[in-house]
């Protein structure tokens, strides 16, 4: 079996994550939070632009300039993950279908309403024939396609993978899947964002890169059995919990919380605990967010400004755990190491 | 590849199991009786409220939601959608037909795919989320790994979940995923394949695109005018070769390739690239030449681009003599991100019957190629059966199923 390693992570989110050398956190607040924009114009043709949903603006720039930073014109596949899709044309095309009684209805928001339109894209900007696959799984979305990646490089199908994961807000659903949150005291604190984060999967190893060294997934898991599960995905990597010497949380405030707080029992008070969703916002694919903040963690040897709450730094940074849910189900553990 | 995951490969995986619920037959049964008897289920719309009814003809499913949910032992208050439902249906036959039992202490995977997802109820209450509570529990069904997620948990299958939607290629993309979450010994068992219910969002949306025919739709034809939507769901139990020693394998997945036309984000190639490269990876991974193949189940949607691109594609990979092929889309229509799946269980019964099946309405051949479908039910050896299907986006998918 061959390592996989992560050769570029770039983040579009509602951090000034995509440009800058060094990556200062803030905290957002509100209901619901827009990514920043980059200059689209560095990426895409006016063109394009022009017709392209957020969303896949988002998930076009990102991925170039993943491909960029890893010195690859053409990936060997393209994976994408996306919970909500293109929400934002879906919505616009339901709207006309309601609004005009299904008459007088035009193309454009339908054909770049299906889920696959941000790897399709990707695929047609790049002229790549190249395997292309979009996982649509709630909170697993994205890390359906990392592990189509890192399959792919284990098994030596292929050597370099891009892979990505974006949601967009969209307009009116966003509103009531808020309303619901908010109705609930135990419902989601953070607000509710969007974003996309792209990484290139290779199978060449690079001095101090950063090696992915595995994943595994949950549909459901009972908070009694979550730490014999994470365990045992770290014995599977012949690691055990002092080994790990930061833990990234996807908590978001809701009562699932718990979850997070029973993880971080299994390691040693000295293990450094952060949560990163107060910065993104939580959507579908913010975890891939928080894959990102691990990548730049282990690259820089050092916590971003802003993310650091409770415990001291380790003076070297070398495993790091990622673990996330969404309402008690969709659980993923993700090991980073740096080499 | 490392050489014992590519005799893995070549070996097939196993499938043990299979289950569906199409405009031919609510059963495996029903649509083996339905292919036999050359009975196509395209209709008139019947289940959905849609201004379009009196301009199309569908492949619905024949019965509605009330009915599946009673079939289903559902509580009355559920927030399943009908991709759900349709789903639920297949999936369990598939259990039960493999004979497995989520009780041992196998891990077994899902895959499910879908395009629409929740899409018939939101379209239906999106204006009355905010005001309506008894609406509000589709708020969290609409997205696409809903149904999937309501499938497991009705299986128990607690472990590897995931959706995949690339449009009309998902489910065959499902069943491609399985195959190497077993060859490269993630799962020992898997269940894969798709689930998507009709919906006025699709309907509009492929009259937009101005490729829905007004008549029952014909693969192939010179003069075909568009194609019918349907909707379906199937899926197929795929086992690791330690999980089959005592067990009935109906056949084997023996090859799987994925490319993208990267042509249009709609429309398919001049020369059918992306059908061919996703054809010739195939053929590759089965370790097969194209005369091997007796029988092609072609994506044949009935639109004009596709089934020129195809037949172009289909060229390019057989030459001289060309295999034997059909669409069975003119029986069951055009189900979207279950075409895959569907498809996959008509090769197996194709396998099974060592029978072509038909493709129906087809009277003259295009131009262009001059190719000329099976238009009957044809009694042949048949060993190894391919299914194409492509999709928005250009992603292009084709499976190998053979006999061992």
């Amino acid at each position: 079996m061959t390592s996989c390693y992560i050769h570029s992570a770039v983040s579009i989110s509602a951090q000034k994550s995509f440009e800058v050398e060094q990556l200062e956190l803030v905290e957002i607040s509100g209901e619901k939070v827009e990514a920043l924009a980059p200059n689209y114009k560095d990426f895409i043709s006016p063109m394009a632009l022009r017709r392209m949903a957020t969303g896949v603006k988002m998930g076009v720039a990102a991925a170039s300039k993943a491909l960029q930073n890893a010195n690859i014109n053409e990936p060997n596949a393209i994976l994408t993950g996306t919970g909500m899709g293109c929400i934002e044309d879906t919505e616009k095309f339901l709207n006309s279908i309601i609004a005009n009684d299904e008459a007088f209805l035009t193309p454009t928001s339908f054909i770049q309403s299906t889920h696959n339109t941000v790897g399709a894209q990707i695929a047609l900007g790049l002229q790549s024939k190249a395997y292309n696959n979009t996982y649509v799984h709630g909170a697993l979305s994205f890390e359906s396609a990392l592990l189509d990646g890192l399959l792919m490089v284990q098994n030596e199908e292929t050597n370099n993978v891009l892979v990505g994961g974006i949601d967009e807000l969209g307009t009116e659903f966003v509103d009531n899947v808020r309303m619901m949150e908010d109705q609930n005291p135990n419902g989601i604190k953070v607000p509710i964002g969007e974003g996309a984060s792209f990484f290139v999967l290779s199978s060449e190893k690079k001095h101090n890169g950063v090696e992915l060294l595995g994943i595994k997934t949950f549909s459901k898991l009972s908070i009694h059995s979550l730490q014999d599960a994470l365990i045992a995905f770290l014995s599977h990597h012949h690691l055990k919990p002092d080994s790990i010497d930061v833990l990234i949380l996807g908590n978001n405030g809701d009562s699932f919380d718990d979850y997070y707080e029973e993880v971080s029992k299994a390691f040693p008070q000295e293990t450094t605990n952060l949560s990163y969703k107060q910065f993104c916002g939580e959507f579908y694919t913010a975890s891939a967010f928080g894959l990102f903040l691990g990548f730049e963690i282990l690259k820089s040897q050092q916590i971003p400004e802003g993310l650091l709450q409770y415990k001291a730094q380790k003076t070297s940074l070398k495993t790091i755990l990622l673990y996330n849910q969404f309402k008690g189900r969709d659980h993923s553990f993700i090991l980073l190491r740096q080499c | 590849m490392p050489s014992t995951e590519k005799n893995n490969a070549n070996r097939g995986v196993a499938i043990t199991g299979m289950g569906i619920i199409s405009a031919i037959g609510n059963t495996l049964e029903d649509n083996r009786l339905s292919l036999l008897s050359s009975q196509s289920g395209i209709g008139d719309v019947t289940q959905i409220k849609t201004k379009q009814a009196s301009q199309i003809k569908v492949g619905e499913v024949k019965l509605t939601n009330d009915e599946l949910i009673d079939q289903l032992n559902l509580l009355k208050d559920n927030n399943f959608t009908r991709t759900a439902l349709l789903g639920l249906v297949a999936a369990k036959e598939a259990v039960k037909n493999s004979g497995i039992s989520m009780d041992d202490s196998v891990e077994t995977g899902f895959i499910s795919a879908t395009s629409v997802g929740g899409m018939d109820k939101t379209e239906i209450h999106l204006k009355e989320f905010p005001s309506k509570k008894e609406t509000q529990k589709y708020i969290s069904s609409h997205h696409a790994g809903d149904s999937t997620q309501k499938i497991a948990d009705a299986l128990g299958i607690n472990g590897f979940v995931t959706t995949i939607s690339t449009a009309c290629s998902s489910a065959a993309n499902a069943i491609m995923l399985g195959a190497r979450m077993i060859t490269s010994g993630q799962l020992d068992r898997v269940i894969v394949g798709g689930s998507d219910a009709l919906s006025k969002f699709t309907i509009n949306g492929f009259k937009t695109l101005m490729i829905l025919s007004d008549e029952v739709c014909a693969p192939f034809d010179a003069d075909r005018k568009g194609l019918n939507l349907g909707e379906a769901a199937a899926y197929l139990v795929l086992e690791s070769d330690e999980m089959t020693k005592n067990k009935n394998v109906l056949a084997y997945l023996t090859g799987y390739g994925n490319a993208n036309d990267a042509f249009h984000q709609t429309a398919s190639s001049e020369t059918g690239e992306g059908a061919f490269l996703a054809m010739q990876k195939a053929l590759q991974v089965a370790d097969l030449k194209s005369s091997d193949i007796n029988y092609v189940n072609a994506h044949g949607t009935a639109t004009p681009n596709n089934d020129l691109s195809e037949s172009v594609a289909l060229t390019r990979i057989f030459g001289e003599p060309m295999s034997d092929f059909s669409s069975t889309k003119s029986f069951t229509g055009h189900t979207l991100a279950a075409a895959g799946a569907i498809e996959a269980v008509f090769a197996v019964m194709s396998l099974q019957e060592q029978i072509v099946w038909p493709n129906l309405n087809f009277k003259s051949k295009i131009e262009e190629t001059g190719l000329k479908p099976t238009t009957t039910l044809k009694n042949k050896h048949i060993q190894n059966v391919l299914s194409n299907s492509f999709g928005f986006g250009g992603n292009c998918s084709t499976l190998i199923f053979s006999k061992r």
